[in-house]
């Protein structure tokens, strides 16, 4: 205790509450993937232990509601992270690397607009422009929407990367007669792989998650998984939810692990 | 905090010089195309005339602010007096995103300043452990919360089991159930600003103060808060303003009686009222509450920047 009277840091209470503050984070999730567990047709009643659900969400009733929409995220997921981080390596290297052009501020507010503008305005504008320019709802107008929002997402950690990346790489390439291009796919882009998979991971997994604006420009019929999971606990939470979100749960974890631990080898070999 | 990532130096021309306008292209292109002219059009949207069951109909109207701020009877000759049913959503949306940022502060706070006293090493980990729960998907963490305070939930056996309560506690659809939903979804946001805020704090300050006979709260009140000021800002910012727009957290664990913006602009387009000119009105007023709180922001970063 004494040792503490003198340490500046200290603030009694604060770790308690750090604690507190993981408890809440990860109880509720905890919690359910408890529960998927559960050898029991209600989910208030525990029945011992078994994989019962996790049969259900595969060769259940529902199964090929959600097969599909899982295809259905995954596609939309892959094309609008791979779309977004190519513009996004593009924005990178126009903002960090040019040395500055007309319109550069404007161009930074741009590409952070998405983050600015509530999700729910967001959908609404996307709905209404789609309309207006009679678009008809389906997966085209899902991809475009989430490209939209995933670029900030896939810009961030590229443009981080690039940041940290000395010029005189490059500049050595030149000296070497490489073209720009050539400088830029042999000496850049590999020192920017880092970032690119961090950015492409993140937008991944932000596609896969969305549910307010995929809900409002996807087509009648097309569901993605959000919104098929919101379509089933808006009758009441059933244990094959349980079971589909601890899976869904694992993946982002896996994801964002991935994500971090490309980053961190990145920022070693620097 | 995202102002590092904007080159500005422009001594040291790269070897793209030039290429900037072209490289950038795209993301004029798509963010817009299909973000920035659809708010052009959705502000001209909310100044039309409702087609029923959603779409308009391409004629000046100004109904769509007249029904959210006036009321003129059941058959609209009365003289308008104020409305207050959407102004009360409104309302009851920033009180309830209010609370949800002070409750993430009182918890925030703490804890993005015991990890920035860590070792430089069990930081990293620790802020990994706080950010992975907002990379799990929103809906699903919404659905545990509400799995977790039901009537016959977990807290609920588990306080009855123990015996501090007689009777379990009703929490789903309730305010405070969409306070605590709003409190959970953006937690994380919360702690990492303040975080980088206090990790770059100089504690000779401290030492100053405790040698000038501060006491801990005193040093506290005066000197470091002052100090770390511009990150509780940032995170009370991206705690609030997502909540303001929320729609999840209203909408599972908040029921039919509470509503908040989100649900009412849903239901315009989504739901039985389809009123789209009404939407975008209601949509338009949130995005400007929205900016001038980020105009606020704005202000108050470069305020201390100039300082």
């Amino acid at each position: 205790m004494s040792a503490r009277k003198f340490d500046l840091r200290y603030f009694p209470g604060f770790s308690p509450l750090t604690w507190l503050c993981l408890f809440l984070l990860y109880a509720p999730l905890i919690i359910v993937m408890v529960y998927s567990f559960n050898d029991s047709t209600s989910i208030t009643t525990w029945g011992g232990l078994s994989l019962r659900w996790y049969k259900e969400v595969f060769f259940g009733l529902e199964a090929e509601k959600f097969k599909a929409a899982t295809m259905n995220s995954l596609m939309i997921a892959v094309v609008a992270s791979i779309t977004s981080t190519t513009i996004a390596v593009m924005a990178a290297t126009a903002m960090v690397r040019t040395g500055g052009f007309r319109g550069q501020s404007l161009s930074f507010a741009l590409i952070n607009l998405p983050l600015m503008v509530p999700e729910i305005v967001t959908a609404v504008a996307t709905l209404i422009f789609f309309s207006t320019i009679g678009f008809t709802p389906g997966y085209l107008t899902i991809v475009i929407a989430h490209i939209v929002f995933c670029i900030p997402f896939a810009y961030l950690p590229i443009a981080a990367r690039m940041q940290g990346i000395d010029k005189t790489y490059e500049q050595a390439a030149q000296d070497l007669y490489a073209t720009r291009f050539e400088a830029f796919r042999l000496v850049l882009l590999p020192l920017m792989t880092p970032g690119i998979i961090s950015g492409l991971l993140l937008a991944f997994i932000i596609s896969l998650d969305d549910f307010i604006i995929t809900n409002f420009v996807k087509g009648a019929g097309i569901e993605t998984l959000p919104t098929a999971i919101y379509g089933s606990v808006r009758r009441g939470i059933q244990p094959n939810i349980m079971a589909i979100s601890t899976l869904l749960l694992l993946v982002s974890v896996v994801f964002v692990s991935l994500s971090y631990m490309v980053g961190r080898s990145g920022e070693k070999s620097k | 905090m995202a102002a590092p990532l904007l080159n500005t130096s422009k001594s040291s021309d790269g070897i793209y010089a030039g290429l900037g306008p072209r490289l950038i292209f795209p993301t004029w292109l798509v963010i817009g195309c299909f973000l920035a002219v659809p708010l052009g059009i959705m502000l001209i949207y909310s100044f039309l005339t409702k087609e029923f069951r959603g779409g308009v109909i391409w004629q000046f109207s100004l109904a769509a602010y007249d029904q959210f701020f006036f009321n003129r009877g059941l058959f609209g000759d009365e003289a308008p007096t104020l409305e207050w049913t959407y102004i009360t959503i409104f309302w009851r949306s920033i009180w309830q995103a209010v609370l949800a940022t002070l409750l993430c502060l009182i918890i925030g706070f703490p804890t993005a300043w015991f990890i920035a006293t860590r070792e430089p090493k069990s930081r990293s980990v620790w802020l990994f452990l706080i950010t992975i729960p907002y990379w799990v998907n929103l809906l699903i963490r919404t659905i545990s919360m509400k799995f977790l305070i039901r009537d016959n939930g977990p807290i609920n056996e588990f306080l009855l089991a123990w015996g501090v309560i007689s009777e379990p506690i009703h929490m789903i659809n309730t305010d405070f159930a969409v306070m605590l939903g709003l409190f959970y979804s953006y937690l994380p946001f919360m702690v990492l600003p303040i975080y980088a805020s206090v990790e770059r704090y100089n504690f000779a300050f401290s030492e100053a103060a405790a040698d000038l006979y501060a006491t801990r709260f005193v040093t506290l009140r005066h000197v470091i808060l002052p100090i770390v000021k511009p990150g509780i800002i940032a995170g009370c910012i991206l705690v609030f303003v997502p909540s303001l727009g929320a729609f999840l957290a209203p909408n599972l664990l908040g029921g039919a009686k509470n509503f908040m913006i989100g649900s009412l602009i849903e239901e315009q387009f989504k739901g039985n009222a389809g009123n789209w000119p009404f939407g975008a009105a209601a949509s338009m007023i949130l995005l400007t509450m929205v900016m001038l709180v980020l105009l606020y922001y704005a202000r108050e970063q470069s305020k201390g920047r100039a300082a």
